[in-house]
């Protein structure tokens, strides 16, 4: 045997090795998540029935009833974040893919990265300071300015991302036709780019579903069926929250299905953006 | 060559493009030439030679870099477009442009790529952009293929088919110069056939300028050739002369293949 087939064996060796750490690591990482969805399941599937999403929740001692309005508060509230976060999120996007030479973009790159790592719990504060001390109140609309305000960033960069993919020439062909500027990127980028912006909005939409910090002092939470926004609303994290830390076997068991049903709104949302971001354009 | 009077329809004047500190077009005084109305004026030069640069500042599309500058004028019958207060956005609507690449916009149909320049600009009566669709698809001779299926993606047409589409979409704002950029660099024979064929019958429309890396395809179509060497316009003039009688020693090296 050469030194050069012996070179190409511990090549090999060094191959198989690295294959079997890459291997190891991702299983590590899905265990977690696994055994988190497994325990989740055991705890919270016995309180999982019709009731779970028809009825709201039951006064401390009694048993049975549902979370009803943690979960229509949390669509309401979320939703109402994501309209508010929208135009921002988007137009801070263009700005940043579309005007790449735009003074105030470095600014804003920073800006939206350091938002993005910020504790979600700031969020809460400053909606809190703008919404609920001059309102008076906590509110559901409070809470969803709060989950806005975390979107933002996040949509202004992967709308950003999303728009760096759009072919220049696309952009090009347009401005040849003697379009402007503003009507290229509203009538050919953003169209083209349709699949991706809607995936991005999605995984914002996620994201903010699960947060219970920025909602603490905004939404506050309520144990009855809250549609108007005004007043304080429940969500699921709010109310996972409030049933953990509580002394109650019944509100314990409520609590991890509360865990499911958001890890199943999250799963459902994330799976809604992967559909549209396979179709291409 | 019909003879008959020609005259210029645009022309650039000691025209220098820069990217940054490096000259892109405009080595050695900036590119003077005249671009003769309803005739074909090919760019030719090996890659790199600054000849697409060139055709991108006849319509102001290095605007959109930020690091390019153009020094020097583009006139567009006597009036330069280059100067303080022209909105670049109307010379392109007088100057439309082809690229290597065809570029159906991928979101619409055959019948909405053709009418975008139209449709975009808040012209909505139907019947004027029936017949501009119609006019410019025939123009670009892809009516009869495509007639039957005006509603359908053009993400489904041939790239042969696609490129005589982008160059219907910029026929129907009606232009007055048409700049290709290597118009047939990306297409079967067949196809490229097809666009020499309608170049020939644009011509009585509109001017064309088209920048090709194929000599053969500048003979064959165009009516004026200039040669781009290294950033500098080495020489112009009459396609027939360019290529039988240069004068320049380069230009003969060039077209009988000695590089590039």
């Amino acid at each position: 045997m050469t030194a050069k087939d012996l070179a190409l064996k511990r090549r090999y060796r060094t191959e198989r090795l690295m294959m079997a750490l890459v291997a190891l690591g991702t299983l590590l990482a899905f265990l977690v998540l696994f055994l988190v969805l497994a325990y989740a399941l055991f705890q919270g599937v016995g309180a999982l029935n019709l009731d779970f999403f028809l009825k709201d929740m039951r006064p401390p001692g009694e048993t049975g009833g549902g979370l009803r309005q943690a979960i229509v508060g949390t669509l309401i509230v979320d939703g109402l974040g994501l309209l508010i976060a929208l135009p921002f999120g988007l137009a801070a996007g263009v700005l940043l893919a579309e005007y790449p030479d735009h003074p105030v973009n470095p600014y804003l790159r920073l800006l939206s990265d350091t938002l993005n790592g910020m504790p979600a719990i700031l969020f809460g504060l400053l909606a809190f300071i703008l919404i609920v001390k001059p309102m008076g109140g906590f509110s559901g609309l409070s809470g969803a300015f709060a989950l806005g305000f975390l979107m933002i960033p996040i949509l202004a960069r992967s709308t950003e991302g999303v728009l760096s993919l759009v072919p220049k020439e696309i952009r090009e062909a347009g401005l040849a036709l003697g379009l402007p500027r503003w009507r290229v990127i509203l009538s050919l980028v953003l169209p083209t780019a349709r699949a991706g912006l809607i995936t991005g909005v999605l995984l914002a939409f996620a994201r903010a579903a699960g947060e219970a910090a920025p909602l603490l002092f905004t939404a506050f939470g309520s144990p009855l069926l809250e549609l108007n926004p005004l007043k304080p609303m429940d969500t699921l994290p709010l109310r996972l929250f409030a049933f953990a830390i509580s002394p109650y076997e019944d509100w314990h068991r409520q609590a991890w299905a509360a865990g499911l049903v958001l890890f199943g709104l999250i799963t459902l949302t994330s799976l809604l953006a992967r559909r549209a971001s396979r179709r291409r354009f | 060559m019909v003879q008959e009077a020609v005259d210029v329809h645009m022309e650039s004047r000691n025209l220098v493009v820069r990217y940054g500190n490096r000259v892109g077009v405009g080595v050695g005084g900036g590119v003077s030439l005249p671009l003769y109305r309803h005739r074909i004026t090919a760019l030719i030069g090996p890659s790199g030679c600054g000849k697409t640069t060139f055709l991108r500042a006849l319509n102001r599309m290095h605007d959109l870099t930020p690091t390019a500058r153009v020094e020097g004028e583009v006139l567009l019958d006597g009036e330069n477009i280059y100067a303080p207060g022209v909105d670049p956005v109307l010379v392109r609507r007088r100057v439309g442009m082809v690229f290597q690449k065809p570029t159906a916009f991928p979101t619409m149909s055959i019948y909405d790529n053709v009418a975008a320049g139209l449709k975009l600009v808040g012209i909505r009566d139907r019947k004027r952009l029936d017949e501009a669709v119609e006019r410019a698809l025939k123009g670009a001779a892809l009516w009869d293929e495509v007639k039957d299926r005006l509603r359908a993606p053009a993400s489904g047409l041939s790239g042969g088919q696609q490129q005589r589409l982008t160059i219907a979409r910029a026929l129907a704002v009606e232009p007055e110069v048409l700049l290709m950029d290597e118009p047939t660099a990306s297409l079967d024979p067949i196809s490229t056939q097809a666009i020499e064929d309608l170049l020939l019958t644009l011509k009585e429309q509109v001017t064309v300028v088209i920048v090709t890396h194929n000599m053969q395809q500048a003979a064959r179509v165009s009516d004026f050739t200039a040669f781009f060497l290294n950033g500098e316009m080495v020489e112009f003039g009459p396609t027939e002369l360019l290529f039988t009688k240069p004068k320049d020693p380069r230009t003969e090296a060039y077209i009988s293949g000695r590089f590039g």
